[in-house]
């Protein structure tokens, strides 16, 4: 017999089984001093194409640029100029505005559901000013600021909000499920993770095809614990694939921590090492961190010296969705006590540290951003909001299953205006 | 006896089975400290304690696949799948593994376990809050599948589901969870403190498995429904004036077949009613059953009233429910010869 005697075992501890539990809960005074915020400008900047394992010890530092006195500092300032640093801050602030008003609307039973990204807004919007005008997205649904940043006409996201007239998705989506070819931004999916790996497969097939664009996925913190996850980084180590892979880690998964996805354990930067890819661990509320980030990541994939796993370390400031009552589950002033601080301010900080800004002119954008908004709306409410929708052009419902309409989604269609008029 | 609507049922349904079971563990996504998106494990952890109840990753496929493990280790968990449109990274492991598992291994590995999950539309959910996928796994042999459309029922089945030694997929119609739903979408709701099945006895009780209720007796014709088209398809039969025999078939697999055979031979009309598509639905298996079993008694084709072959469009939810309009045709169609 090889195995031992379980006889032996007789004095052997009793097994416990572990379950994180976040650090504070409703009625808990939230304090983050254990968090370790290394100083900005305290990490090394490898060259681009550095060997992956010259980056493992940034998984588990924080690439910070942004000091205590505003100051841009240490070798990942990406040194930009005033207008992009000011382009950032305006995208950030119309997310925000966005934001405040869709979910306004939803409040007021204009339509059905909404997500913000209040406290993420530097994310996007620093990575869509890093990476080029035709490099590819696959968002998950809090990556609304790379569609600003690229342009994309507000009133065509309300229009999908609203599930209206001009809802280029034709009411088929869920609101905020957005999906804009033209805008390098693949359709969104209500299945976490769906899109990580795919966000792969577009960057080999650039490779394949010797293409210069690049492609970056996104998944939330909690979502990594998707099967998905473990097949992107796998497809893009193995094919050293022209991919960027972020994790957004807003610290909570609907009401579970980040501890819930192996967070107590490693940091989501670290699951880089594993696979020998390179890996980041950013500063998600510093726009001068995520930029430089990005375009390290961009530039690496550009030159085809692999892929990034980037981890955009922030906090969801808000609830979930407009489904979610954060109260519930952790203090409800735990966003004002993170340490990394509102990357709006922050921002807009640093431009009034370099003599670039000022409170006029802020409040001048922030009225601007107000006013954009509010045209958009107007113009898209013009063409309905959702509970007036659902009755015109029924039929609609069956293009798109298909190339074309087979007999039987023909005869459905038939019923079903059918239906319609009785 | 108190009042509980279907949330409330599920609930104590848990209770009583954990205070009488120390090996049941439940888990899933966010069904720890915060009880659940619809609040079905609300209170759990508190009275049961972490090891029991607590939060899983994000991990369809580890959810069930580790249920799995302690399913062979000789627990018996009962784990929360957060929409049935996303159980579908654990579909392999339900599949491959839950399913064959007693088969495969001479019956020394059986999987009891429950596998709960909230489905179906109504809700403005969009395409991945709202599916119907409960043929893809009555289709696999191995499997119960249980769909209550009532609190007391809810309550009775999760018991019986819980005790039963098979894996037994759990499917909650989530439109219901509230009050029963009679198809008309512009009036408002009534709460189930109106419904008699809100009526839910203290402690244990079970409804079995694999029987199904008779909700509405009647001569003309015969309809067969679960989970939230049971109520539709009453408030239908009634706005027709028919005399008509309603079925909740409460359990897919295995089957009440004599109370639908006994029914259709009666009525010689038989109308099927789901929510989910068309296009290989369970109402397909039921049609093809009546048929096989009841042909000499029939007076007209057996009638399917479904969802449509397309994902649930979120504006068009009213235009895919199978409601009212549907079923009158249905039941017109059904009725005429
Ligand atoms: C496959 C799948 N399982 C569960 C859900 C339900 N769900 C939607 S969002 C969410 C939390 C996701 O958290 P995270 O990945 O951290 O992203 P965040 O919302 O924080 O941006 C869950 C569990 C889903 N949409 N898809
Ligand atoms: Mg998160």
């Amino acid at each position: 017999m090889s195995d031992k005697d379980p006889a032996l075992r007789a004095n052997a501890p009793r097994l416990q089984l572990h379950v994180p539990e976040p650090l504070f809960r409703p009625g808990d005074t939230p304090d983050f001093s254990g968090i370790k915020v290394p100083a900005a400008g305290s990490a090394p900047r490898p060259d681009t194409s550095a060997p992956a394992v010259d980056t493992h010890p940034l998984t588990t530092n924080l690439v910070r640029v942004l000091d205590e006195q505003h100051r841009a500092v240490g070798p990942w300032d990406p040194k930009l100029d005033a207008d992009t640093l000011r382009k950032i801050l305006k995208d950030m602030v119309t997310v925000r505005v966005f934001d405040d008003r869709m979910y306004r609307s939803q409040r007021q039973g204009k339509t059905s559901f909404y997500m913000k990204c209040t406290g993420e807004e530097a994310i996007a919007t620093a990575t869509a000013a890093a990476l080029d005008r035709d490099d590819m997205h696959f968002p998950t649904y809090r990556q609304q600021g790379l569609l600003v940043a690229r342009g994309y006409p507000l009133a065509s996201m309300m229009n999908q909000i609203y599930s209206n007239k001009g809802d280029p998705l034709k009411g088929r989506q869920l609101p905020i499920m957005y999906s804009d070819k033209a805008h390098g931004f693949f359709s969104i999916s209500g299945n976490l993770g769906t899109q990580f790996p795919q966000a792969v497969g577009w960057a080999m097939a650039a490779a394949i095809k010797g293409d210069s664009r690049i492609c970056m996925g996104w998944i939330g913190d909690g979502a990594t614990a998707e099967g998905d996850f473990h097949s992107a980084l796998t497809f893009a180590a193995v094919y050293n694939v022209p991919v960027i892979l972020a994790v957004v880690n807003n610290q909570w998964a609907i009401s579970s921590f980040s501890g819930i996805a192996g967070a107590e354990r490693a940091t989501f930067a670290q699951r880089a090492v594993g696979y020998g890819v390179a890996g980041l661990r950013v500063d998600g509320n510093d726009a001068l961190a995520v930029y430089a980030a990005v375009q390290w990541s961009a530039e690496r994939a550009r030159t085809n010296a692999g892929p990034t796993l980037i981890e955009f370390f922030t906090y969801r400031a808000e609830g979930h969705s407009t489904s979610d009552d954060p109260s519930g589950y952790r203090p409800i002033d735990e966003a004002k006590a993170w340490p990394l601080g509102d990357p709006i301010e922050r921002l807009k900080a640093h431009l009034l540290a370099l003599d670039e800004w000022d409170e006029k002119r802020h409040s001048a954008l922030t009225a601007e951003a107000d006013a954009t908004v509010r045209a958009a709306q107007k113009e898209s409410e013009k063409l309905g909001i959702l509970p007036q929708q659902g009755k015109d052009n029924v039929g609609s419902m069956f293009d798109d299953v298909y190339s074309d309409v087979p007999w039987h989604i023909a005869e459905q269609r038939d019923a079903a205006l059918a239906e319609g008029r009785d | 006896m108190p009042t509980m609507n279907m949330i409330q049922a599920l609930n104590d349904a848990h209770k009583v089975a954990m205070r009488a079971d120390n090996d049941i563990v439940v888990f899933g996504e966010d069904i720890g400290f915060f009880g659940g998106v619809f609040r079905v494990t609300e209170g759990l952890q508190k009275e049961f304690g972490k090891t029991r109840v607590f939060d899983a990753p994000i991990s369809e496929g580890g959810i069930v696949a580790t249920a799995v493990g302690m399913a062979a280790y000789g627990i018996k968990p009962v784990i929360e799948i957060q929409f049935a449109d996303y159980i579908y990274p654990g579909y392999d492991q339900i599949v491959s593994e839950v399913a064959k598992m007693r088969y495969r291994t001479a019956g020394e590995w059986p999987m009891p376990m429950v596998i709960r999950t909230p489905y179906g539309g109504g809700i403005f959910g969009g395409q991945t809050h709202s599916q119907s996928p409960e043929s893809l796994f009555t289709h696999i042999a191995g499997l119960k599948v249980v769909i209550p459309s009532t609190p007391h029922d809810a309550k009775g089945l999760l018991l019986a589901a819980i005790e039963d030694p098979d894996p037994v997929i759990f499917f909650e119609p989530k439109r219901i969870y509230n009050g029963p739903f009679d198809g008309h979408h512009d009036r408002p709701v009534t709460p189930w403190t109106k419904h008699p099945a809100s009526d839910v006895p203290e402690g244990h009780y079970t409804v079995p498995l694999g029987k199904a209720a008779v909700v509405r007796k009647g001569h003309a014709l015969t309809v067969l429904a679960y989970g939230t088209m049971v109520h539709v398809a009453l408030a239908a039969v009634e706005e027709q004036g028919l005399d008509a025999e309603v079925i909740d078939l409460r359990t897919l697999v295995p089957l009440d077949i004599a109370t639908i055979k006994r029914s259709v031979e009666k009525t010689g009309r038989c109308l099927i009613a789901q929510e989910a598509p068309r296009t290989s639905g369970f109402a397909a298996e039921l049609s093809a059953l009546v048929q096989e079993r009841c042909f000499y008694h029939l007076e007209a084709p057996v009638e399917r009233v479904t969802g449509w072959d397309t994902p649930y469009p979120h504006a068009y939810e009213w235009a895919y429910f199978p409601g009212p309009k549907r079923l009158k045709r249905a039941l017109e169609k059904v009725m005429a010869d």
